[in-house]
């Protein structure tokens, strides 16, 4: 319950929230919250956004403009909220099944679209809501309920298909770096364009459980000791990158926005119908 | 006399233990109820480790005001 000025963002009324005890979801809002405190943002003017799963009940604690959606369809809801608004600060959040399987489509086009929102991706590597089934960043050889003698496809790595797809800004945290978190989330809002944050989290209760990390600090513990900042990752090989977690910044680019695109357009053909 | 206080709402606090294993000068530990509780808050250097590290928004560190 930090400082009164984070406090002033949350629904109260709801709390204790939800989630497990130790689940890493908290400590992304908390992260979330004190980088809107500290980019002066108001409530009125910010829009919450998200779909469906553990990680998207967030938007129902912050006491926001917050809008709880369509299983994997949060992107495009929130791109017609900012079309309508341009002058509202939009910001989806999403888990990794969210944004990555059902809702990996909307994904891939919103980072080409380049229009002024910030994704933040709650990556626990499991759809934590619905029992542990495996989702697109579960790691090769790691149990899930779908799982059972380990799973066999190779997961994507988030950062990457948002660069690849065109977002102009895109980096990665985990929990085990609560202010790593806060900056980037500052940074990603400020961007103009779309910007993806990738927190890597842990859901101990259904992927933990099942893969040596039952307890919230097992999980805390692993992403410290294998996280590794980007700078220092580019002067390793690929066998000592094995298992590791890269964080930091990836892309910072300015981009035509889609917003001002669509104005610059309407200028151009719209108007006079004489 | 001790530098900070730090305030745990035992009403939000889920017992998840994080706090009481990230403060790297073991300020914390459980209560009988299971709750972060401060132990030896004079030991505490105002790092709000714990305060970051809690998803549940339970734990406040302030500055303590001298005579307060
Ligand atoms: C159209 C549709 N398909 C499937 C579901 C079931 N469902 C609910 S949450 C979820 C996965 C959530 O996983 P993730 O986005 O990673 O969130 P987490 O719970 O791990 O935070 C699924 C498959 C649904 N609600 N709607
Ligand atoms: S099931 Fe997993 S993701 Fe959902 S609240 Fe519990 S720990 Fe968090
Ligand atoms: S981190 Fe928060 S919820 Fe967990 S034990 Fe500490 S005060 Fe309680
Ligand atoms: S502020 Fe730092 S030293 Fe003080 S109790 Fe919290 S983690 Fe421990
Ligand atoms: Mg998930």
């Amino acid at each position: 319950m930090p400082s009164q000025e984070v406090l002033n963002w949350l629904r109260t009324r709801f709390f204790p929230h939800i989630w497990c005890p130790g689940c890493g979801h908290g400590i992304i809002m908390h992260a979330l919250l004190r980088a809107l405190v500290d980019l002066g943002k108001k409530k009125e003017e910010t829009v919450i956004a998200s779909g469906i799963g553990c990680s998207s009940r967030m938007p129902g604690y912050i006491d926001a403009c917050t809008l709880h959606t369509t299983h994997g369809r949060s992107l495009a809801f929130a791109t017609g909220v900012k079309l309508a608004n341009p002058e509202l600060t939009v910001i989806d959040v999403m888990g990794d099944g969210d944004c990555t399987a059902i809702g990996g489509n909307h994904f891939i086009h919103a980072c080409r679209r380049n229009i002024d929102i910030t994704a933040i991706v709650m990556n626990n590597n499991i759809y934590g809501m619905t029992g542990g089934q495996a989702s697109p960043t579960t790691p090769v050889g790691a149990y899930a309920t779908t799982a059972p003698y380990g799973v066999l496809d190779v997961p994507f790595d988030i950062c990457k298909l948002a660069a690849g797809a065109g977002a102009s800004y895109v980096a990665r945290a985990t929990v085990a770096h609560p202010l790593l978190i806060e900056k980037y989330v500052r940074n990603a809002v400020s961007k103009k364009g779309f910007a993806v944050v990738e927190v890597v989290t842990h859901c101990h209760t259904q992927f933990g459980r099942k893969n040596k990390r039952p307890r919230p600090i097992d999980n805390i513990n692993f992403f410290k000791d294998n996280s590794v900042m980007n700078n220092k990752a580019s002067n390793m090989t690929l066998e000592e990158l094995q298992g590791k977690i890269v964080i930091g910044e990836f892309v910072n680019i300015e981009l035509p926005e889609y917003i001002e695109q669509y104005k610059n357009l309407i200028e151009e053909v719209g108007g006079n119908r004489g | 006399m001790a530098k900070f206080v730090v305030d745990v709402n035992e009403k939000w606090c889920k017992g998840c233990g994080l706090c009481v294993a990230i403060c790297p000068k073991k300020v914390l530990e459980f209560n009988e109820r299971v709750k972060s509780e401060p132990v030896r808050i004079d030991d505490c250097i105002g790092c709000h480790q714990c305060e970051n590290i809690c998803p549940d928004f339970a734990i406040t560190v302030k500055e303590a005001k001298p005579n307060a």
